[in-house]
């Protein structure tokens, strides 16, 4: 996966989100309909175009205080309408390390 | 053990309170996310995909057990309960939140730990053979020296602000632990004739996009000299530093452009002119660092104690202590390395309770004093003999017995896409699988010493370069794919691995690995030679032929 943080041109292929880090305390986030944050990818706000991939990411890049490093990810929609990470990053980003951790919290 | 003296604690005090205000600016909005970045990155903050990433410094590798308690309280309190020792001496905690941090560090700071010149472009943290003073045949202990160029580039301007960051490693053995040849500056404690101590030195070695080997620039420096001419070669370096092009700002590319003969010309140059300056360095200055080295208080021991020799008689403890178990300086003591490298596990991970339980190991056979190295395992530096099979019992209760160091289930792996923003492939779960393909004892010790590193993109930090075996992860098409290089080394004998083939899948990686082995188990001409030597001997087409024949 080339690293998003390399994202220059913005160009999408797809269905694709906004995300980024909660800034408190670093968890993943997606920006939302409603111009805020939400731990869960389904209420992520979904963008089709470059120009509206743009515009979410100027509003979420402006948004710095809530949330860090935005850029835009591929997602995936299910034919249930489930939202559904694009690719192995973001799936990881998701749901977590796909190894068994040490010590459970 | 080292004392810190009083400007030291004041320093990293001072660090932790400012750096509590600037994280409370950070989260009111008054600071953006562009001007804190670089003050999180001083105090060894950094993003990665799930979280905020805490690296923590461990000078030279070694710790007391109240630092390791310490840094247990924080995986315990502020992280998921479990911390990753790295190739470079740090500790990384993957989980801390931004608004704890503050807190975690001012708990470090009570035992003098801190997390400066863990990231950013300065000075890091300057690495030593984690064996350092009880090494036999060490020509003296190197930490002292660690010390002294650790005091003098702390926050040094001159340091603070290179074109990139810059890493020093010293060694004093001949068997080099401190891979100082992939360092941008890698020094080896002589003596001359005249039985003075003084320093080869070496610069340019690196890995990443870019991987050189470090060339000696001159053969010995004498030791009150080294400040002026690493303070030389930091100015040689800063003239011509590409600081524009970030992928080439780093000294090996700077000694590849000119040649070594200019840049030691140069440096010589630089040199001559500051040698004789404040930078000469005062023989009381050295005395008075080696005073703040405690050794311990040796006991006279028998070299064969009846307690080993009553435990020799268990083919567990023996497998065990041959590979684990290393000789020290001191007659009747050992040094016991403690494999972070269980079967099924992330290589270099340990958990609060393994981490606090160790240190009430040392307490009770290592004089209070556990060393990090850089093969991800930790080590408990003086252990009387005697106590060697009431050690291995315990560090078997706690799964830290893994009778597997310097074996090829000895991996040493980068976090890579797990956790890392900047990964292109998985890595820790390619060493869990490997871990499992060879977790036959008999087998891996057929196998003899051979290095596997994995690193998840081409920064190179599991040294991928340098593994006997190694794997680094790329990226095509969106899927993961891996490529394979054998003949690698990161000893005094550096070298780097030469590509076998395209790359394979995520599925493949162990198979291949299994083939290579297959195949230097067929050519090796004697149980005794080693993987690389039947390299060295056949070169990688035999290798080549098993892995693709097939594929
Ligand atoms: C997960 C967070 C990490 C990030 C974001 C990261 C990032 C980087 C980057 C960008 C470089 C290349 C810098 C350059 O060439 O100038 C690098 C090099 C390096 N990293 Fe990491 N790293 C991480 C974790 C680790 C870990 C866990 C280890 C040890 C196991 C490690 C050990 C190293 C080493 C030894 C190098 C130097 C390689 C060389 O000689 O060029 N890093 N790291
Ligand atoms: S090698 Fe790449 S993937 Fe691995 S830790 Fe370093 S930067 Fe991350």
């Amino acid at each position: 996966m080339t690293s998003p943080l390399e994202q220059k041109k913005i160009k999408i292929a797809g269905p694709s989100v906004v995300t980024a880090n909660r800034t408190w305390d670093g968890i993943v986030v997606y920006r939302t309909a409603a111009k805020g944050w939400s731990a869960e990818l389904s209420e992520a706000a979904i963008v089709r175009n470059s120009d509206e991939a743009r515009a979410l990411l100027a509003e979420s890049v402006a948004d710095d205080v809530g949330a860090i490093g935005p850029y835009i990810a591929p997602v995936q929609i299910g034919e249930d309408g489930k939202i559904l990470p694009g690719n192995l990053r973001e799936q990881i980003r998701r749901t977590g390390v796909t190894i068994g951790q040490p010590a459970q919290a | 053990m080292y004392a810190y003296d009083e400007i030291d604690r004041t320093l990293v005090n001072e660090r932790v309170s400012e750096f509590r205000d600037q994280v409370k600016r950070r989260l009111s909005g008054e600071l953006t996310e562009d001007e804190f970045k670089i003050l999180r990155l001083q105090n060894g903050v950094y993003l990665q995909l799930h979280a905020y990433m805490f690296r923590v410094a461990i000078p030279y590798g070694t710790l007391a057990t109240n630092q390791l308690r310490a840094l247990a309280h924080v995986a315990r309190k502020y992280d998921r309960g479990y911390g990753h020792f790295t190739t470079r001496q740090n500790i990384q905690f993957n989980w801390i939140k931004l608004a704890e941090l503050p807190d975690a560090l001012a708990d470090l700071a009570e035992v003098g730990i801190h997390a400066m010149q863990t990231s950013g472009n300065n000075m890091r943290n300057v690495t030593s053979d984690q064996w350092a003073g009880v090494a036999p045949g060490e020509i003296e202990d190197p930490r002292i020296w660690s010390e002294l160029i650790r005091q003098h580039t702390t926050l040094h301007p001159e340091f603070s602000f290179l074109p990139r960051k810059f890493k020093i490693a010293i060694t004093a053995s001949d068997h080099d632990r401190a891979a100082i040849k992939i360092h941008d500056i890698g020094l080896r404690l002589i003596k001359n004739e005249k039985n003075e101590t003084g320093f080869e030195v070496l610069v340019g070695g690196g890995l990443g996009r870019t991987p050189f080997i470090a060339k000696t620039i001159k053969h010995f420096v004498h030791g009150r000299d080294i400040l002026s001419y690493i303070e030389a070669i930091l100015r040689v370096y800063n003239q011509y530093g590409r600081r524009d092009n970030i992928y080439k700002a780093r000294i090996k590319i700077l000694v590849h452009e000119l040649g070594i003969e200019k840049f030691s010309r140069e440096v010589e140059d630089e040199w001559q002119q500051i040698r004789n300056s404040s930078l000469q360095i005062d023989g009381e200055v050295i005395e008075d660092i080696r005073s703040r080295f405690s050794y311990p208080a040796y006991e006279k021991l028998p070299h064969m104690p009846d307690q080993l020799r009553q435990a020799a008689a268990d083919p567990d403890f023996e497998a065990w202590r041959k590979n684990s178990v290393a000789p020290h300086k001191v007659q009747g003591y050992s040094i016991v390395t403690i494999s972070l490298k269980p079967t099924g596990g992330p290589p270099g991970d340990a958990t609060a309770e393994q981490m606090d339980a160790l240190a009430d190991l040392a307490d009770k056979y290592s004089f209070g004093e556990i060393r990090v190295g850089h093969e991800q395992n930790l080590a408990l530096p003086h252990v009387a003999k005697r106590d060697l099979p009431a050690l291995w019992k315990a560090l078997d209760k706690l799964g830290l017995a893994t009778p597997n160091v310097n074996l090829i289930t000895d991996i040493i792996a980068c976090p890579g896409l797990d956790y890392c923003s900047l990964a292109n492939a998985r890595s820790i779960p390619i060493a869990q699988e490997l871990t499992r393909r060879f977790a036959n004892h008999e087998l891996a010790n057929l196998i003899g010493r051979l290095h596997i590193n994995i690193s998840g993109c081409i920064n190179a930090c599991g040294h991928h370069h340098v593994g006997h075996i190694g794997i680094l992860g790329v990226e095509k098409n969106g899927e993961e794919v891996y490529q394979i290089t054998i003949g690698g080394r990161a000893d005094e004998n550096a070298a780097l691995g030469t590509l076998i083939g395209p790359g394979v899948k995520f599925d493949e990686v162990a198979d291949v690995v299994e083939d290579i082995v297959e195949a230097y188990l067929a050519l090796r001409e004697r149980p005794e030679e080693l993987f690389m030597d039947t390299v060295k001997r056949l070169g990688v087409e035999p290798f080549k032929e098993r892995v693709y024949a097939t594929r």
